[in-house]
């Protein structure tokens, strides 16, 4: 279940930033989020882990969320597989 | 677009916009809450033109202290909301409710429909993050809890907007209340995903023509 995650999480930034289809494919680990992107207000960064919880079945605590956890996709795609490993 | 105005409880001047007849079935649109609104203004906007082009009367009011309206929105209370609803949809003759999201825990008696209906914990819970993740940038440390408390006592600006103390300490407790008269629309009937998780406000053309299809038909049926 877990190497799904890749895939679910791209779909959920495709729908945050309205991406077209297929354009998420295009992120590395190193793609900027937070602080890259200047539609990633923290509106949008809530919205967007609201949405991630929601699809992944997971809980984020606000501690864990800060600008390391957003700074690229690597980073992001990295915390989100670990809490679904530990769920 | 044309708007009107009504009389708002809350003493200041309220506008809505109007669009479609005045006689036979007249939805009252009310509108998502705080950033929620923001972005699906023009999804719901679009859709009222749909149900414009259906043969059907819609009317979307500002809530106090939101949108257009110059009411202080720190005043505002659920109940307040509530009672502007119900004060629109009488002056506008409304027999229908279509209410979008957070905007169902404060939609007035009437048949209907509730679009996505989201928990006010939800709601609050997002606004409330959105502010730790500003604060935590700027160095400060908060949380959910002490900001709940804080803002129980003495209001709370959360994402920009100016919340009162007697907000608070309701809000979080409302869940939508979808009587045997509401029919609840999920955003799976619609397809794709909702337009208000949208970093910048976006359209969705599908979407529009699926919402609007569902009451337009549901209304066409009771003749």
């Amino acid at each position: 279940m877990q190497n799904d995650t890749d895939d679910l999480l791209r779909a959920v930034l495709t729908d945050v930033l309205g991406l077209k289809p297929g354009q998420a494919a295009g992120f590395t680990a190193q793609t900027g989020l937070f602080g890259a992107l200047p539609e990633l207000d923290s509106m949008a960064v809530a919205n967007l882990l609201a949405e991630i919880e929601d699809r992944m079945g997971i809980t984020i605590d606000d501690e864990d969320v800060d600008g390391d956890l957003l700074a690229d996709y690597g980073s992001l795609l990295g915390f989100v597989a670990a809490r679904r490993e530990a769920a | 677009m044309p708007a009107a105005t009504w009389p708002c409880p809350s003493g200041y001047a309220a506008h809505a916009v109007i669009m479609g007849p005045d006689t036979g079935s007249r939805l009252l649109i009310v509108p998502a809450l705080f950033d929620e609104g923001h972005k699906l203004r023009r999804f719901t906007l679009e859709v009222m033109r749909r149900l414009v082009g259906a043969g059907l009367g819609c009317v979307l009011p500002d809530l106090p202290g939101l949108n257009e309206s110059l009411a202080p929105l720190e005043a505002q209370t659920p109940e307040t909301w509530r009672g502007a609803m119900a004060a629109a949809a009488a002056h506008f003759t409304c027999s229908h409710v279509l209410a979008m999201r957070g905007g169902c825990l404060v939609a007035p008696d009437l048949p209907g429909w509730f679009y996505a209906p989201l928990a006010g914990a939800n709601q609050q819970r997002q606004m409330l993050r959105a502010r730790i993740i500003t604060a935590r940038e700027a160095g400060r440390e908060e949380t959910q809890d002490g900001l709940l408390a804080q803002g129980r006592e003495q209001g709370l600006e959360l994402a920009g907007y100016r919340l009162g103390a007697a907000f608070l300490q309701s809000f979080g407790a409302l869940v939508p209340e979808a009587g045997n008269q509401i029919s609840t629309i999920s955003q799976d009937q619609l397809g794709g995903a909702g337009l208000w998780m949208r970093a910048e406000a976006g359209e969705n053309a599908a979407q529009a023509d699926a919402l609007a299809a569902i009451v337009a038909v549901a209304l066409k049926g009771q003749g």
